[in-house]
């Protein structure tokens, strides 16, 4: 009966409902939309992982910090090719290895020219990426040991070279004015880990040291365990044998630094998690915005209707259903609101996901959050004003002007 | 008395039954007697109206006897049930189910039709009827004062007689066991007034029903059965009216309201 009387009183001021109820709209769309941003990033991270394997170990040459003395990674020269013919000789449930050697250079193709990355790479790369050629085929062992200039290029300077969809096997690149001919294009991999993966030449680490940088080392070294429970352990094995080859004593830093891509995909989910939580927050003071918008509301009404309540006091309402008339009005508007408002959430979600190929995904459990918090708010904020109109006097109510 | 529908129970119980009545307010420092030892018994069936001027304690004592005060000292018999010590929650169940109120600002809900208003002490009586009984019964109350063409119009398509009559329909709806009136035509033109005692005093006579209507005006109050007078906080006269006015007779003589 309480409801019915409730839902009558918000019906007679329709405008002011809508109004109120508009700030609540406001609070959980925001809250929604912003969660499911968040969320569809964080999923987004996740396949990414997925994509290039969980069970890949990266070993850097150099250290933050050696001797004190802040360093890159990449900075040191002791890491070296028999560390990775090593590491695939003597660890148990290691897959696949492969040294890494760097630099960015400007490549040319006849009028055409783009300043990439250079990825010195030996044949197991795209194994460990589960990485295919678009067209023609990745470099040999044979083009490793004898240092070849041969190429596979990403499809991102494929097209800066040659053009969309262009087939560039076969035609000749020149990298610091020396002559790669091309023998593959890599299919499309995207964003990974923090670089653009298609935005790469892969020519063999051992070119790169011998012809492009004239280098002994390498600067990292690519791994994959055999299964992804085992990477924690491959890469412990791993710190081990090369603190053994590299000779560094017990309490002396490393001259070299593993991850595996799990550590650095939990970095970067939580990284992402904590700006969800942080953006959630800030739309969820909207959120107690609304919820003060529905008690100013709410106190308003009461003093406008205190004849009203003397009236339902006289003719027999006791003090309880006041206060739960008020309250289920104060909770209504906010449910209403919350329920508009993932609706509203809902269609942001959508409208981003489709034009601004954000991959926004509406998770359940804050659909139910959002719905509970506007409930609460309404309850937290319909108490007070409905706990005046309950304690009104009868008799000065009616005599309220 | 003259005009008072027979009941056969009328002598043995009064409907109300007041015995040294005292209400004392407290405002700041000083102590406010508004009633002073009222002594009053209404029987049923009976039309009495309470008069007096501002501050002679009428309006304290039709709180009192409405169940929406209760008294510092002295007993009150309603129905034969004591209420002068009762909770509030109590004192609105009382409210509810025994006393039927007509207001002088009408109090009716806005934007809400007729039949919504006189429905609604129905939403607050516990074991509530259903909503097509209560549908009929309002209905049924509005027909009772006239109002049978008018059930679905809002208070403001309505006229100030009207909306009495709505009002005074939403009080007979729960059969109270007695009316109270508070001064019902203060905010009406004399023609209007005269119609809505008219409806009083039909309901008075043709259904029984005991009319406790609380009015400065001494013209208004000789309208009723029976007049007490009060002043400083006291009964100072209760008689029956010697000539008591009849409002359908006067209705003839008066002008029609221009509309």
């Amino acid at each position: 009966m309480t409801f019915r009387i409730a839902f009558k009183a918000l019906g007679r001021n329709k405008l002011r409902t809508g109004l109120t109820t508009l700030g609540m709209i406001i609070g959980v769309a925001a809250v929604i939309t912003l969660v499911a941003m968040g969320h569809g990033a964080q999923s987004l991270v996740e396949d990414q992982i997925k994509g290039a394997g969980t069970n890949m170990i990266t070993v850097n040459a150099g250290n933050f910090t050696m001797g004190g003395v802040r360093l890159g990674s990449g900075a040191s020269s002791s890491l070296t090719a028999d560390d990775a013919d090593a590491i695939r000789a003597e660890i148990p449930g290691v897959q696949f290895v492969a040294a890494g050697t760097l630099l960015r250079a400007q490549v040319v193709s006849g009028n055409q020219n783009w300043y990439t990355r250079v990825q010195g790479t030996d044949v197991d790369l795209p194994l460990i990426r589960s990485w295919a050629t678009r067209t023609g085929s990745f470099f040999g062992t044979q083009d490793v040991a004898s240092a070849a200039k041969v190429a596979v290029l990403g499809v991102t300077v494929n097209q800066q070279l040659f053009g969309p969809d262009a087939d560039s096997v076969g035609q000749v690149i020149r990298i610091r004015n020396q002559p790669f001919k091309v023998v593959g294009v890599m299919a499309s991999k995207g964003q990974g880990m923090g670089e653009d993966m298609d935005d790469q030449i892969l020519v063999p680490y051992t070119t790169v040291q011998k012809k492009l940088l004239g280098i002994t080392h390498v600067h990292s070294i690519t791994v994959s365990a055999g299964a992804a429970s085992e990477t924690k352990r491959t890469a412990d094995a791993i710190a081990i044998l090369l603190r053994t080859r590299h000779k560094i004593v017990p309490g002396q830093e490393d001259d070299f630094m593993i991850r595996t891509l799990e550590e650095m995909a939990d970095m970067r989910t939580q990284a992402m998690g904590t700006m969800t939580t942080l953006l959630a927050g800030i739309a969820g003071v909207s959120l107690i915005v609304g919820g003060i918008g529905i008690m100013n509301i709410m106190l308003v009404s009461v003093t406008e209707r205190t004849r009203e309540i003397g009236l339902r006091m006289a003719i027999g309402a006791k003090s309880r259903d006041v206060l739960l008339q008020f309250l289920v009005e104060a909770v209504t508007l906010s449910l209403i609101g919350g329920g508009m408002g993932i609706a509203v959430g809902f269609g942001l979600a959508e409208a981003m996901s489709r034009w601004m190929s954000w991959p926004a995904k509406v998770p359940p459990d804050a659909v139910a959050m959002a719905f509970g918090f506007a409930a609460a708010t309404g309850i937290f904020f319909g108490f007070y004003p409905a706990q005046k109109a309950a304690r009104l006097d009868p008799i000065e109510a009616l005599r309220f002007e | 008395m003259t005009g008072l529908a027979a009941e056969p129970i009328a002598a043995s119980a009064p409907v109300i039954s007041v015995d040294g009545l005292v209400k004392t307010f407290t405002v700041g420092e000083v102590k406010v007697r508004a009633l002073r030892g009222i002594s009053l018994d209404v029987q049923r069936g009976e039309f009495i109206a309470v008069t007096g001027p501002s501050g002679s304690g009428k309006s304290t004592l039709m709180h009192i006897l409405g169940c929406l005060d209760r008294p510092t000292s002295g007993r009150y018999l309603l129905d034969g049930q004591d209420v002068s010590r009762l909770s509030k929650d109590a004192l609105a169940e009382v409210r509810n189910q025994k006393i039927g109120f007509v207001f002088q600002g009408f109090n009716l809900l806005a934007r809400t039709t007729a039949l919504d208003n006189v429905e609604l002490p129905l939403l607050y009586s516990g074991s509530g009827p259903r909503a097509a009984d209560r549908r009929a019964r309002a209905r049924e109350a509005l027909t009772l004062v006239g109002l049978a063409d008018r059930m679905d119009h809002k208070p403001n398509q309505l006229s100030g007689g009207q909306q009495q009559r709505v009002a005074i329909a939403r009080a007979l709806i729960t059969n109270p066991t007695i009316l109270l009136a508070d001064e019902p035509t203060g905010n009406l033109d004399t023609r209007t007034s005269v119609e809505i005692m008219a409806v009083f005093q039909r309901l008075n006579r043709e259904r029984g029903i005991t009319i406790l209507l609380i009015t400065h005006e001494r013209d208004i109050a000789e309208y009723a059965g029976r007049i007490v007078t009060c002043r400083d906080g006291q009964i100072v006269s209760d008689h029956p009216v010697r000539h008591r006015r009849v409002a359908v007779e006067e209705l003839r003589a008066l002008p029609e309201n221009p509309l």
